[in-house]
């Protein structure tokens, strides 16, 4: 009898499915390696752990994650994907167009936690594959690109207010240069000048412009007049900057600002984190104001995607990131840490800084009148092949004697050759 | 007579001698301005890594530091005073040493033997094959991540420290052979047809006579590959990951920070941290360099 | 037992070549193959023409890149190889501290290029580096822009890759020089030849097979040039410093064109080949002919 119950124990036992009792595991793939950013992505891993999660760091930095998408693709290739990887925009829906996104596991997480509530509309649809059907990435953070830093000092010693149009903020640069001060700080590296040229393309043409021009790649307004005048107002603050721009890191330049060499700096939020590290506080010492435009909003969502893995534990280990990713302590810890916003719609903004408070207020007032607009410079309105090209031309114009209207015209023409 | 033979011989000593510490004087110039050419962006990164972070934004590029501090080499190599979740080069310096050793030492020995079959024991065709070792130090390594990375992952090495020692011996053997290939064609062959005639085989007369003098080459051949494998990024950053992953992905991601705030007295020291290791091959290498092929060994 | 002992040399060379015809030739083809598909973000495997390859050929930037491959390889070789015979003829003089000038000279190759990168990059800018030092020396009028002058921008390259590599030339010309046998000097020098004419008549020709090495070395550093660009202009002003292995790169895995990447590489490589294998194909038929 007692011989008969041990064998129906045993095999039990050996018939008892061992995988369902692994912790959930994550390989997440990423390049916040440094400072704020850092730190933000630690509160996600500690999260991870005391939900008994096991996170196998992938960290590799370099050129804003150029050298993380050769790791990215040849680990894809290798059929061995990681479980997350930092991958916003278009490029989400690229991946799914490969095959190597489905079956979109966190999708069950997602409608659980209703996050079509829980976010705009249009941050929801990036995170969208499958045809917007099912999600498949979540989103950490809204960052605003088109900021102007200015140091307060240096305004109030030459009578400048911030600029509210383009032309005022000629005027004002016009009067700073005549002082001796540099109106604008630049590095001129491709992704700043992309920057730059945005934002001067939402405030000289408009909202319905830029999203004509960089959402639908309309060919017309790319190679148009309009967009002779964005170049035109480019070709000006090229005056306006010093002889050591080219190449030189965005970080450098924002510390032209911060010692007064400098006035203005046009940069996404992140800048902020350069301000707070040199003990220098928003209103007081510098001034966050958007670039000129009418209710314009630029914005860069960034977000992990969540690739088909194999194995129970991995899959819960993607699950168990995505709720996390989405929780409320972490976008509210995540963001201040980092210098950008939630993307959780109900986080309280209490604890942010003034220009994070106005980010977000203007953030609602832009969704409602039409300006609010992804950034093509940082990865959110195109693919990389057309966003590289429009890149190309913007800083090979910015950088020689192009003219206004041969730079449209080559606008054209290269975004037509990328499709 | 004699007195006049004896001045103008004196003359031309004294002339010879004279032109002699001009040459020596112009000899060590010319050296001097090349430290000067090497040293400059050495004295840059030091002076850089003792400074504090507002010293160097507001200083001058080539300004001594205030005060000698290690904090910022303290912070690159293991974290002292760093803030959560920053990159510390402590655990990845071993990595690389896991890596490297195995790699020099394998790529080294097959170069070796590669040379010696290549031009000692001559065959129809040894200069072709000797080209097809050549083109492979043309291809660009970036062309071939992803169908190597689709290969480590089918052989199950796709993550792994012996996949990336591997590549490196791969990619590493087109190199060694070429140097020790060059090198022991100048070698007069009297030494290995006596040796062959005598009865010695391949491989005795490899160990015997042919690696003893090729100390020069097999130093040279260390330090190329030693520095490859060891500052290689590429490779390391997309056939390894997280923890495992060799320290120039650390120092990559130590420095290379995308939107975060620099701090360059870290990134500088991390750099020389990193270079260390190399630095100390080539010094004790260079001991090698000082002798020649020792006398008596015949020369072509 | 005898057959093995009479193709052991071949045999012993089989390892080697099979792994170069798998991960060397394979991947060649691999590459070519992948040159005629539509491979955008990831490899895909129908065929579809030449169309990359004229794509490729329409790009501004991929015109900008091979010239200053050329541009770069040429000077970098020439100066390498100069400087590098240059000071290990100095160095082999019996020179005190010998040890410590020769790693002065080779140390550069030691450290990482992505952070002597950022040194060369301030040091190289005008407004900090050695233009504003040599103008608060007093003298206003000196400039030395050439970092953010497009047209000069690769030249800065030059200089920072010469800076890397030289020691290294330097090393491998000092070992030839070393393995000279002493015999044939000093017969020399007893039949009255001056050091001048010692070096350039007897042992400059001698190290043909030394020459081979460094060029070969050279050419592989400058098609592989990508951290020194990347650290030092970004491949700017613009677009001005781009090179071949940037923009491959940039195609592959930050425009998801893996196809014309391909094609970029295939380019690259055959105008490599066209240059350097006749090259190596001369050499090696005359040291046969010896």
């Amino acid at each position: 009898m007692k011989m008969k119950k041990l064998i129906v124990a045993l095999i039990a036992l050996a018939l008892t499915p061992s995988v369902s009792f692994a912790a959930p595991k994550a390989e997440v793939l990423h390049w916040w390696t440094g400072g704020g950013e850092a730190k933000a992505l630690k509160v996600l891993q500690d999260e991870f752990a005391a939900q008994n999660g096991v996170w196998l760091d992938m960290p590799v930095s370099g050129g804003g994650g150029d050298a993380a998408m050769q790791t990215l693709k040849a680990r894809i290739v290798a059929n061995d994907a990681p479980a997350a990887a930092q991958i916003k925009g278009p490029t989400i829906q690229e991946y799914d167009e490969e095959g190597v996104v489905a079956p979109y596991n966190i999708d069950a997480v997602a409608k659980k936690e209703g996050w079509d509530n829980l976010l705009s509309k249009q941050v929801a649809s990036h995170m969208k594959c499958d045809d917007g059907k099912a999600y498949c990435a979540a989103p950490v953070n809204i960052h605003r690109i088109d900021w102007i830093w200015a140091n307060k000092k240096v305004l109030d010693s030459n009578g400048i207010k911030m600029p509210s149009t383009w032309a005022e903020f000629n005027a004002a640069a016009d009067k700073l240069q005549a002082n001796g001060i540099i109106p604008l700080a630049h590095g001129s590296q491709p992704w700043q000048d992309a920057t730059v040229f945005e934002a001067v393309a939402l405030g000289v043409g408009g909202n319905d412009f830029y999203r004509k021009a960089f959402v639908d790649l309309d060919a017309a307004t790319l190679g148009g007049s309009t967009m002779t005048k964005v170049f035109d107002q480019m070709r000006k603050l090229k005056g306006y900057t010093d002889a050591g721009s080219p190449g030189r890191d965005w970080n450098v330049a924002t510390g032209m600002v911060m010692e007064g060499k400098a006035a203005f700096q046009i940069m996404g939020d992140w800048a902020k984190g350069e301000f707070a590290a040199n003990n220098m506080a928003p209103g007081k010492d510098y001034i966050c104001a958007p670039t000129p435009s009418n209710n314009g909003y630029l914005y860069n969502v960034d977000s992990f995607i969540f690739y088909k893995v194999e194995g129970n534990d991995k899959v819960e280990g993607q699950k168990l990131l995505a709720s996390l990713m989405m929780g409320k302590n972490f976008q509210k810890v995540f963001n201040i840490y980092k210098g950008s916003i939630p993307a959780r719609l109900d986080v309280s903004m209490d604890e942010f800084d003034m220009c994070a408070k106005k980010s977000n207020a203007d953030l609602k007032t832009a969704g409602s009148k039409g300006g609010l607009l992804p950034s093509f410079a940082h990865g959110m309105a195109l693919r990389l092949a057309q966003k590289g090209a429009i890149q190309d031309v913007v800083t090979e114009h910015f950088n020689s004697n192009m003219s206004s209207s041969d730079a449209a015209k080559k606008l054209a023409a290269a975004v037509k050759a990328s499709l | 007579m004699q007195d006049k033979e004896k001045l103008n011989l004196n003359r031309l000593e004294a002339n010879s001698k004279r032109k002699n510490i001009i040459y020596r004087w112009i000899l060590y110039f010319i050296l001097g301005i090349f430290v000067f050419y090497y040293l400059t962006p050495l004295y840059v990164m030091i002076v850089t890594s003792f400074k504090t972070m507002p010293e160097i934004r507001q200083g001058n590029l080539f300004s001594l530091p205030e005060s000698i501090k290690f904090d910022a080499w303290k912070q690159a190599w293991d974290g002292a005073g760093f803030t959560g979740g920053d990159v510390v080069l402590k655990p990845y310096f071993w990595n690389s040493i896991k890596l490297v050793v195995p790699a020099v030492i394998i790529s080294t020995l097959l170069g070796a033997i590669n040379g010696y079959a290549l031009t000692k024991w001559r065959f129809k065709g040894d200069s072709y094959i000797f080209l097809l070792f050549l083109f492979g130090t043309f291809i660009p390594y970036q062309a071939i991540l992803l169908p190597m990375a689709r290969t480590l992952g089918v052989l199950g090495m796709s993550n792994s420290i012996s996949g990336l020692i591997l590549v490196h011996v791969i990619y590493g053997i087109c190199f060694t052979t070429l140097f020790c290939r060059n090198y022991y064609v100048s070698i007069s062959d009297e030494m290995v047809r006596a040796a062959r005639i005598d009865g010695a085989g391949f491989f005795k007369i490899f160990f015997k006579i042919i690696l003893p003098i090729s100390i020069p080459i097999l130093v040279v051949t260390v330090i190329w590959q030693f520095t490859q494998v060891w500052n290689d990024f590429l490779f390391g950053a997309t056939f390894s990951f997280g923890e495992a992953a060799p320290i120039q992905v650390a120092l990559n991601n130590l420095v290379l920070t995308s939107t975060a705030v620099k701090r360059y007295n870290v990134d500088m020291a991390a750099a020389i941290i990193t270079g260390v290791p190399t630095l100390i091959v080539y010094i004790l290498a260079g001991n090698y360099f000082i002798k020649g092929l020792t006398a008596g060994s015949v020369k072509g | 037992m005898f057959w093995l002992k009479k193709n052991l040399p071949k045999l012993v060379l089989v390892p080697s070549l099979g792994i170069l015809s798998w991960f060397v030739y394979g991947f060649i083809f691999w590459t070519i193959y992948i040159s005629f598909t539509k491979s955008k973000m990831l490899p895909r495997y129908e065929i579809w023409g030449i169309d990359q390859y004229i794509r490729l050929w329409n790009m501004p930037r991929w015109h900008v890149a091979v010239e200053n491959l050329l541009i770069f390889t040429v000077l970098f070789i020439i100066l390498c190889i100069a400087i590098g015979i240059l000071l290990s003829i100095l160095l082999d003089q019996k020179i005190r501290a010998e040890g410590f000038l020769r790693t002065i000279y080779l140390y550069p190759m030691a450290l990482s290029f992505i952070v002597t990168g950022t040194a060369w990059k301030w040091v190289l800018n005008p407004t900090l580096g050695i233009e504003k030092f040599v103008n608060d020396m007093g003298f206003e009028t000196f400039k030395f822009d050439w970092l953010v002058t497009p047209e000069m921008s690769i030249y800065t390259i030059v200089i920072a890759g010469v800076w890397q590599s030289s020691g290294f030339i330097m090393a491998i010309f000092l070992a030839g020089l070393r393995s000279v046998d002493d015999e044939i000097i000093k017969a020399a020098k007893i039949d009255g030849a001056g050091i001048f004419s010692i070096y350039s008549k007897i042992i400059l020709p001698m190290m043909r097979p030394v020459f081979m090495s460094a060029i070969v070395i050279l050419v592989h550093l400058s098609i592989k040039s990508y951290d020194l660009i990347i650290a030092l202009t970004s491949g700017g002003p613009g677009i001005s410093s781009d090179m071949p292995a940037v923009f491959m790169t940039a195609m592959a895995f930050h425009r998801s064109e893996v196809g014309l990447a391909s094609a970029s590489a295939i380019m690259m490589f055959l105008t490599v080949s066209a240059i350097v294998v006749p090259y190596l194909y001369s050499e090696l038929k005359r040291e046969n002919a010896r």
